[in-house]
């Protein structure tokens, strides 16, 4: 069971990364990605509530009664969600506006409360920060490529920012013909690219 | 029993440690996220109904107080006199409070505009309140001496199809800047003169 500090980081990035191999926390996945920068800002905005909580989970875990746990979780990733959600109206509003509704439930994301329950509860503090920074950058990977991938094909252009500080700006990739298929960035198509990269995904063997 | 003392403690501590941080946190973040809706809502929003002003109302703006509440006043000039000022205003909808600004004209008394600004109503239904100009629309002109209400209620304001709640929330806030025009006329007047527009 003695994991290193790095392999408990990468499993995230690779062989645990939640969208893909574990398909858990659809909701946000299948709901924000209309853009790859939606996507990044929801994958951040997961991180660092996935790594704030895993710390203070970890710290906790020899206070919190067994029998009253998963409130006590709750109580601190509500808090940190709540954190996420302010800063963000007062720093990113145009983001905010863009995802909605989707930063409150973080507060109900399974990865979040899974990582809680399952690791930070159990381990150390430096193995819970490398797990939650690894989770969570690996969830946001999964979410800027899927944004990306429906971005592209719905519109044929990858426009956007991280927090003002990363610009990117490609306008018709595919050259001026292209006819954007506006599909891909409907509901609907959410599903089809995320099944399309599932099966892409499984293609790559994880080991 | 110790078991019990402890869970209690625990979740209680917990909780007024984050209740106490949160508060900390709003009073920080709570400037910034007014001055962000500012600029990038209700800005916007109040330079669309008044584009025809010569000067620019969202600098133009000042506090006043109306009982407990501050509010926030913006003032339009149209043909070299500062006859309207624009109110902000709330109602409950069906989501939570539909924030919206009332511009109203006050050489004859009568409104100059209205816009939804904030609000969590249902996409396609409820937010064409703020989408669908041609609701707000319906407010230009009239005369603010009589209450607004939806043509179901025997007011004179068609609803949204399928948000009359929404309809119903946007005309109450409406008459609720109009009261509160009514009450802070003197007021108002007081202040655009001390702005010597």
């Amino acid at each position: 069971m003695a994991k290193s500090i790095a392999s408990e980081f990468t499993k995230g990035l690779w062989n645990e990364v939640p969208p893909f191999r574990l398909v858990l926390g659809l909701c946000p996945v299948l709901g924000v990605t209309t853009s790859m920068k939606n996507g990044i800002g929801m994958g951040l905005a997961t991180t660092f509530v996935l790594l704030c909580s895993n710390v203070l989970v970890s710290l906790l875990r020899k206070v919190i009664p067994a029998k009253v746990r998963i409130a006590c979780f709750i109580i601190i990733i509500a808090t940190f969600v709540i954190v996420v959600e302010q800063m963000m109206a007062a720093f990113a509003y145009n983001l905010f506006m863009d995802l909605g509704v989707f930063i409150p439930l973080i507060v109900v994301n399974c990865i979040v409360l899974g990582r809680a329950e399952a690791f930070a509860s159990k381990n150390g503090i430096v193995k819970s920060t490398a797990d939650g920074l690894g989770i969570g950058l690996g969830f946001t990977w999964a979410l800027g490529l899927l944004g990306a991938v429906r971005e592209l094909i719905g519109t044929g252009s990858l426009v956007g920012d991280v927090f003002g500080v990363i610009h990117w700006d490609f306008q018709n990739i595919f050259g001026a013909s292209f006819e954007p298929l506006g599909f891909a960035v409907q509901a609907p198509g959410a599903f089809v690219v995320l099944g399309l990269l599932l099966c892409a995904m499984n293609l790559i063997p994880s080991k | 029993m110790g078991e019990m003392i402890k869970m209690v403690v625990v979740l209680t501590v917990l909780s007024i440690v984050s209740g106490g941080s949160l508060s900390w946190l709003k009073d920080f973040a709570g400037p910034k996220i007014e001055n962000q809706v500012m600029n990038l809502v209700k800005g916007p929003a109040i330079r669309n109904i008044l584009n025809e002003a010569d000067n620019d109302p969202v600098e133009d703006r000042f506090k006043i107080k109306d009982g407990e509440e501050e509010k926030n006043v913006f003032v339009g000039v149209f043909g070299g006199a500062a006859d309207t000022v624009v109110m902000e205003s709330a109602a409950s909808g069906y989501g939570d409070k539909i924030g919206m600004v009332v511009a109203i004209n006050m050489a004859d008394e009568s409104l100059r505009g209205i816009a939804v600004t904030t609000h969590k109503e249902t996409p396609g239904l409820g937010a064409m309140a703020k989408d669908d100009p041609s609701f707000a629309a319906q407010f230009v002109g009239q005369s603010i001496t009589a209450p607004f209400g939806v043509t179901n209620d025997g007011g004179s304001i068609s609803a949204l199809s399928g948000a009359t709640i929404t309809s119903r929330a946007v005309c109450t806030g409406v008459n609720a800047a109009i009261e509160s025009y009514n009450k802070l006329k003197p007021q108002l007047e007081e202040q655009i003169q001390a702005m010597g527009k």
